[in-house]
């Protein structure tokens, strides 16, 4: 029993493989974005905060530097709460240091906190300034001071260049992390997908190597998700097993119940005719007969047609010699030729095995020669060639039987029990041209009609392809 | 007295680095190259012989273009860039000694960013953020009389210095010279470098101060009193300086301490406002190629020093391009230090805690 070929009649809802690895995809990409965004989250705001502490480490040694020194604040900026800003980057520095609003010393200009900072925690902000974006940090601290308290504040502020260009980078590291990692997941989705469907292609592998006749449950081992389709096709394999053991059972009761009585009335209706002297009589049971002939050969050929229905369905291709089956035949048949002064002529050029089933083939060769044979008058030959075309081997059988009548359709005449226009006088059940032609499908090959060559008859030809 | 002296020295001081809108004073003024030609203005604070053989390589190699050299004072030189006077004509570069100056010129916005073509020669630390660019290294060195040293062994630190001047002080009083860095802004610059990397410096200002060092104002004049013998020593000057005047060179003695040399670094800048930019970048190109790259260009006037004379250890330590030097620039910072250096090296009474 072989399964069917994957047909391209079988409709299909989409790629189990395509749809999951798309899926999973999509899946990579997300989580690459997410990724991607937290990251960047996480460094901008690591960048800004280191940035932000040396602005502050700064701003505080300023602080620290302030002295009150007869009654008079002054303050020595330390050479180090500069350039430690220049350090980091090469970015502009600026300061400032007020007393309750008025500038001690520094940037008169530079934007004072639009917050007012509380004593001991610094207030951060990013504002213009010349042009250009400033990030800013501002300490103020409460000196007391005989003619009251004094309010300082300090403003360091710098650039925002270096940390714009280090930003730039890391924004650059974070989007190859992200693409990375949907590179790196998109790779392992692609492999997840091709394996989870492995199974799948496991059990079609176990299920299409198997032989025709191997009509086993399968006992592969499948994931659990699989169970359900193996179990309901098991119980299909069965059904299909005992269904096919009662045809085989019925065709081989057929041939015998009708093959063995049809033999014994013919041979009881021969005896009877030697009996009988009255030409009434005598004619009567010709036709009985002729009947009979007619009834046993429809039921042989009925037979061989199951048969080779039977056989095709489940076709075991084994190397076939075709000269050799041909000669065979032409020599089982010269007999039956010789009765009817028929001259069958063999011609072979040698030719390779075909792989085939050689009781199918033999059939359909003698159907077609018997076909000849029979239509053929006497006195004439009939021409059996089996020669090697580039791909295919091909047997045909040409008689000179005068060909089919002008209108005769010769694709009709290989359907079941339709039979040429001029056999009416013949002893044919229309089976045999059918079988032919069945076979020859069932191997891949043709059956060809056609007008032979000088126009005197027809040429049926069979072919099977080499491989 | 001597405090009210001191408080008008002071105020003097303050009122020449703050005053706004002063009108600045052109010590010399040349114009190089064809009469018609659009010209490059350059401020500057070196000598124009010091210059004007690169200039004319510069300009023997690039069509079309003159070039106005201005010299001027340091600080009259930030004037003209901050506080324009009306009508004033458009200034394309400005050169100078004062590296806190033109440090601060690029940190308030006033110049414009330039790639050099031979960056790669030039050591990180001879540029700030592609604003400043360093095309000289000259050390501020000690210069000692030859006349006066006789018969005793030349000072290579700071330390043999100070060792020398308390064994011999009656020899070398009213003899020691140096900058009065309220004046010079070289000499201050020198000053708060060496406050910065030794405690030495304060020492030797205690020593000069009982010595009775006098206070110039430009090199000039040190230089030809040494070589006159008037004076023994002479401190925190150029040598540069010293050995451009050969006609005194062999009286002359130019020593580069050992324990440390501060190297300073001569800077051009690319103003702001230039219309001139290509032509502006292609003269500084012109000046840090010759300062940098190999082979040494016959026209370059400064003596060459190895580029990695940066590193630790090394007795040359050239300084720091970068917002520290802003701190010495401010005013409070500014009062504190010089009030310091007055007390130290006049011997005043008055402590600054």
């Amino acid at each position: 029993m072989t399964l069917p070929h994957p047909a391209s009649d079988l409709r299909t809802s989409g790629s189990l493989v395509r749809r999951l690895t798309f899926r999973l995809l999509l899946s990579a990409a997300f989580l690459a974005l997410v990724l991607f965004l937290v990251v960047l989250i996480f460094v901008r705001d690591i960048s800004q905060r280191t940035h932000d502490s040396i602005l502050f480490a700064s701003a505080t040694s300023i602080m620290d530097s302030l002295r009150v020194q007869a009654g008079e604040i002054t303050l020595d900026i330390p050479y180090a709460a500069l350039s430690m800003l220049g350090n980091v980057s090469d970015d502009r520095v600026f300061y400032s240091v007020r007393n309750n609003g008025r500038i001690l010393t520094g940037y008169e200009d530079l934007p004072a906190p639009a917050q007012r900072p509380v004593s001991g925690s610094p207030v951060y902000s990013t504002v213009g300034y010349r042009g250009t974006s400033l990030r800013v940090v501002t300490l103020a601290r409460r000196l007391s001071l005989d003619s009251g308290p004094a309010d300082i504040e300090i403003t360091v502020a710098q650039t925002r260049e270096g940390q714009t260009a280090e930003l730039a980078r890391l924004t650059r590291w974070a989007l190859m992390l992200g693409g990375g990692f949907f590179l790196v997941s998109a790779l392992i989705g692609i492999w997840a997908a091709q394996s989870s469907v492995q199974p799948l292609h496991a059990l079609t592998g176990v299920v299409s190597r198997r032989g025709p006749k191997d009509l086993r449950p399968v006992r592969h081992a499948v994931p659990s998700e699989m169970a359900p389709l193996v179990h309901s096709l098991n119980r299909f394999i069965e059904r299909l097993r005992v269904s096919l053991a009662r045809s085989e059972d019925f065709i081989a009761e057929a041939a015998h119940r009708v093959r063995t009585p049809l033999a014994t009335v013919r041979a009881q209706a021969e005896i009877t005719l030697r009996r009988v002297d009255k030409t009434e009589n005598r004619a009567s049971l010709r036709e009985m007969i002729r009947a009979i002939d007619e009834s046993s050969r429809a039921a042989g050929q009925l037979l061989d047609h199951a048969m080779v229905t039977f056989r095709t369905d489940s076709l075991e291709r084994k190397p076939v010699d075709l000269d050799v089956l041909a000669r065979d035949l032409v020599d089982r048949l010269r007999p039956v030729a010789d009765l009817k002064d028929i001259d069958l002529q063999f011609f072979c050029a040698g030719v390779s095995a075909i792989p085939g089933d050689a009781i199918l083939i033999q059939n359909a060769v003698r159907n077609i020669l018997d076909n000849a044979i029979k239509y053929a008058p006497s006195e004439t030959s009939v021409l059996i060639d089996v020669r090697q075309g580039p791909l295919d081997v091909i047997i045909s059988v040409t008689d000179e039987a005068g060909g089919f009548p002008p209108g005769q359709d010769t694709a009709a005449l290989t359907q079941r029990f339709v039979r040429g226009s001029n056999a009416a006088g013949t002893i044919g059940s229309g089976l045999g041209l059918t079988i032919a032609r069945e076979v020859a499908e069932a191997h891949g090959g043709r059956l060809i009609i056609e007008p032979s060559g000088a126009g005197a008859g027809a040429c049926v030809s069979l072919s099977f392809p080499l491989r | 007295m001597r405090i009210l002296i001191l408080s008008v020295a002071l105020i003097c001081s303050f009122l020449a680095l703050a005053a706004p809108a002063r009108a600045f004073e052109v010590e010399e003024f040349r114009r190089f190259g064809p009469p018609d030609a659009p010209a490059l203005r350059v401020l500057s604070t070196t000598d124009t012989d010091v210059l004007a053989p690169l200039i004319e390589s510069f300009l023997a190699d690039t069509q079309g273009i003159a070039i106005e050299y201005t010299t001027l004072s340091s600080a009259d030189l930030m004037t003209a860039i901050t506080h324009p006077k009306p009508g004033q004509p458009q200034f394309d570069i400005a050169i100078s000694s004062a590296m806190d100056l033109q440090t601060k010129l690029a940190n308030d916005g006033y110049t414009r960013r330039r790639v050099p073509a031979v960056s790669a020669q030039m050591p990180d630390w001879a540029s700030w953020r592609g604003h400043v660019f360093a095309f000289s290294q000259e050390p501020a060195a000690l210069l000692l009389s030859r006349a006066a040293f006789t018969g005793l062994e030349l000072p290579k630190t700071r330390q043999e210095l100070i060792t020398l001047l308390r064994r011999h002080p009656d020899r070398f009083r009213g003899r020691i010279g140096t900058y009065d860095i309220t004046a010079s802004g070289l000499g201050y610059l020198f000053a708060t470098q060496d406050a910065r990397t030794s405690d030495s410096f304060w020492r030797l200002m205690e020593i000069f101060g009982g010595l009775e060092t006098r206070l110039y104002c430009c090199s000039g004049q040190m230089i030809e009193d040494i070589a006159r013998g008037d004076l023994a020593i002479a401190y925190n000057v150029l040598g540069s300086y010293a050995l451009a005047r050969a006609d005194l060179a062999d009286r002359i003695v130019v020593v580069e301490p050992q324990d440390y040399t501060n190297m300073m670094l001569r800077t051009a800048v690319i103003l702001q406002d230039t219309e001139l930019e290509k032509e502006a970048g292609a003269f500084v190109d012109h000046l840090l190629e010759a300062a940098w790259s190999e082979p040494p260009d016959p026209a370059y006037p400064f003596d060459r020093y190895p580029a990695a004379s940066g590193r630790q250890g090394a007795p040359y330590r050239p300084i720091q391009l970068g917002p520290g030097l802003l701190a010495y620039l401010d005013k409070l910072k500014r009062t504190r230090f010089l009030a310091e250096w007055h007390s130290a090296i006049t011997q005043d009474e008055t402590k600054v805690p």
